[in-house]
């Protein structure tokens, strides 16, 4: 639990970096929808951005196991993917962004965000693991 | 140039966070939403470490009158709550619930080389373009977003 919240600290800190430094919020899913759609020098910015996070994805999958491997089929996987990617461009934002951004600053929109994908993804957590008995445990 | 770096600097520092706290496992994101089962509140514990540091963050240089450590102004919040924000926000919900993986830690995933993270990622690019597609490639300046703020 320390690790979680030394880690989480972790990313408030890139999130208060991000802010000061580059003047712009550190919402992933933001980030991530502006590089793929938006042209112009911003888009370097948020490209840089997830060059980093890939980057430590290849650190950490290389000498630890924080990292694993997906174990879901890929037919589910797409269909998740699909489904985070218009959900969090149509509510405007994901975890990060409402959730650690956005609460942050105490922002109403982003509590209701928060509450309403932490209700939902609750709800399909309890649907496919103990109703369907889809996902098993790893 | 310079802020290239400190963007990279920045997505570096996100991304060992995540891998730090364990938000890169599905595995751990499903026991936290798992609250009939064997939950797990370590995704809890990251928000509030988060959220600690980039709000007393945010009240100090908000406070700073001289300008010189930030603009001294919070970041922009949106009023409107509609059925955009509560429909968007539950759909990415349930792709959450059933992968266990929300934007960051998908990206951080990807360093794994796993085809499921690939497909993973590939997938959300698709249902981002296919929300905001359209009129998103017919904005010109790009430091603006073309959706609503968090």
């Amino acid at each position: 639990m320390l690790l979680a919240i030394f880690g989480g600290a972790l990313i408030g800190l890139s999130a208060s970096l991000y802010w000061s430094l580059n003047g712009r919020i550190a919402g992933i899913s933001g980030i991530l929808s502006g590089a793929l759609l938006n042209r112009g020098s911003e888009r370097w910015l948020r490209l840089s951005f997830l060059l980093g996070l890939v980057v430590s994805g290849v650190g950490f999958a290389s000498f630890t196991n924080r990292v694993p491997a997906p174990t879901l089929p890929l037919l589910p996987l797409a269909f998740a993917g699909l489904l985070v990617g218009f959900g969090t461009r149509m509510g405007g934002g994901c975890t990060s962004g409402h959730g650690v951004c956005g609460l942050s600053r105490l922002s109403v929109r982003s509590l209701l965000a928060v509450l309403t994908f932490m209700v939902t993804g609750a709800l399909t957590v309890f649907v496919l693991r103990h109703v369907l008995k889809l996902w098993v445990p790893s | 140039m310079k802020g290239l770096v400190t963007a990279l600097g920045c997505g570096l520092l996100f991304g060992v966070g995540l891998c730090l706290s364990g938000m890169t496992d599905p595995a751990n994101i499903i026991a936290f939403l798992d609250v009939s089962g064997k939950w797990s509140p370590n995704l809890a514990g990251v928000m509030l470490g988060a959220i600690a540091v980039h709000a007393t963050w945010l009240r100090l240089t908000a406070r700073s009158a001289d300008g010189t450590a930030a603009t001294g102004v919070l970041p922009a919040s949106g009023k409107r709550l509609d059925g955009a924000l509560v429909g968007g926000a539950a759909l990415f919900g349930v792709g959450w619930g059933v992968s266990g993986y929300c934007p960051g830690p998908a990206l951080v995933a990807l360093g794994s080389g796993a085809a499921g993270a690939l497909v993973f990622v590939a997938a959300m690019a698709a249902g981002m373009v296919l929300r905001e597609g359209r009129s998103a490639w017919t904005i010109k300046d790009s430091g603006r977003r073309s959706t609503s703020l968090p």
